[in-house]
């Protein structure tokens, strides 16, 4: 079994803000990241997959198909997107990174694991990158606890 | 329980390639990485151990045993070497970064005297990286 982590970048813009609090609290919890107009920044996401190597290529996964997969799944759908506005489950969630890197993992965990052989190859970990200086990562919750 | 990671860079050369692929299979499973004459990358290994911190010392473990084993098993054996050609272990087995993490876990972990080897990575890229535990 190893783990292959392919690093990703795209930037988007965001503002942390939940209806249910009031402007006073919304500015007290998000500070800055409150501002009605909104910020950006530029994500750096790592994908990790982990399998057994395939004999017959050395591979435990075509980093074709992975890079396929991820831009047509997360790239293209959030780069240069505003996330609030552009993007459904943001419309009543908060996009703060966890909640991102949370949903990035989601997006990306049956069409990885159903890529190449079936049921060889699953996905270990998505962390995502706000900036240099915070990251985040999701590996997924236990089947008992039920996934969303 | 404490993990220390020493760091080691070599470069090298290598192709893929399956004898038992068409032509066109290894063109279209390996793309240009099958190109025969070879490319090469900067390779970054960070070999990391765990083990207890020893009272007397302060220490894992004497960092300059782990610096030596890089050096000898994995810099001297890889280092501006073309790896399908002059690594046995790659005589048959593509020196994929998935097989080289694997390669390096093998020659490091029975002749590590102190600690216990938890983790190889090896990055192929700053984008691209594999880690390898043992199992």
């Amino acid at each position: 079994m190893v783990h292959l982590t392919r690093r990703y970048r795209f930037s988007a813009g965001h503002r942390l803000h939940n209806d249910a609090l009031s402007a006073e609290e919304n500015r007290r919890v998000y500070g800055k990241c409150n501002n009605p107009h909104g910020h950006g920044h530029n994500y750096l996401l790592e994908v990790t997959v982990s399998g057994p190597i395939d004999p017959a290529t050395g591979m435990v996964f075509d980093l074709g198909a992975l890079d396929g997969v991820v831009s047509e799944i997360v790239l293209e759908k959030l780069d240069h997107m505003n996330l609030n506005l552009d993007v459904e489950a943001f419309r009543t969630e908060v996009p703060t990174t966890e909640n991102l890197c949370r949903e990035i993992y989601n997006r990306l965990r049956a069409p990885i694991e159903k890529a190449n052989s079936p049921g060889r190859v699953q996905l270990d970990r998505v962390r995502l990158e706000e900036t240099s200086l915070n990251s985040f990562e999701y590996v997924g919750e236990p089947a008992a606890g039920g996934r969303e | 329980m404490i993990y220390v990671t020493r760091r080691a860079e070599f470069s090298a050369s290598h192709y893929y390639h399956n004898r038992d692929f068409t032509p066109e299979e290894n063109q279209r499973i390996f793309g240009k990485c099958s190109n025969p004459l070879g490319h090469g990358h900067n390779y970054t290994v960070e070999a990391t151990v765990g083990g207890a911190i020893d009272p007397t010392t302060g220490m894992v473990m004497d960092l300059k045993e782990l610096k030596m084993l890089l050096e000898q098993e994995v810099i001297q054996r890889m280092d501006h070497k073309f790896l399908n050609k002059e690594v046995p272990a790659f005589a048959g087995k593509n020196p994929t970064t998935e097989n080289l993490a694997v390669e390096i876990w093998n020659l490091l972990a029975p002749k590590l005297q102190h600690g216990k080897l938890h983790r190889i990575r090896v990055y192929e890229t700053a984008d691209l990286f594999v880690d390898y535990y043992g199992e």
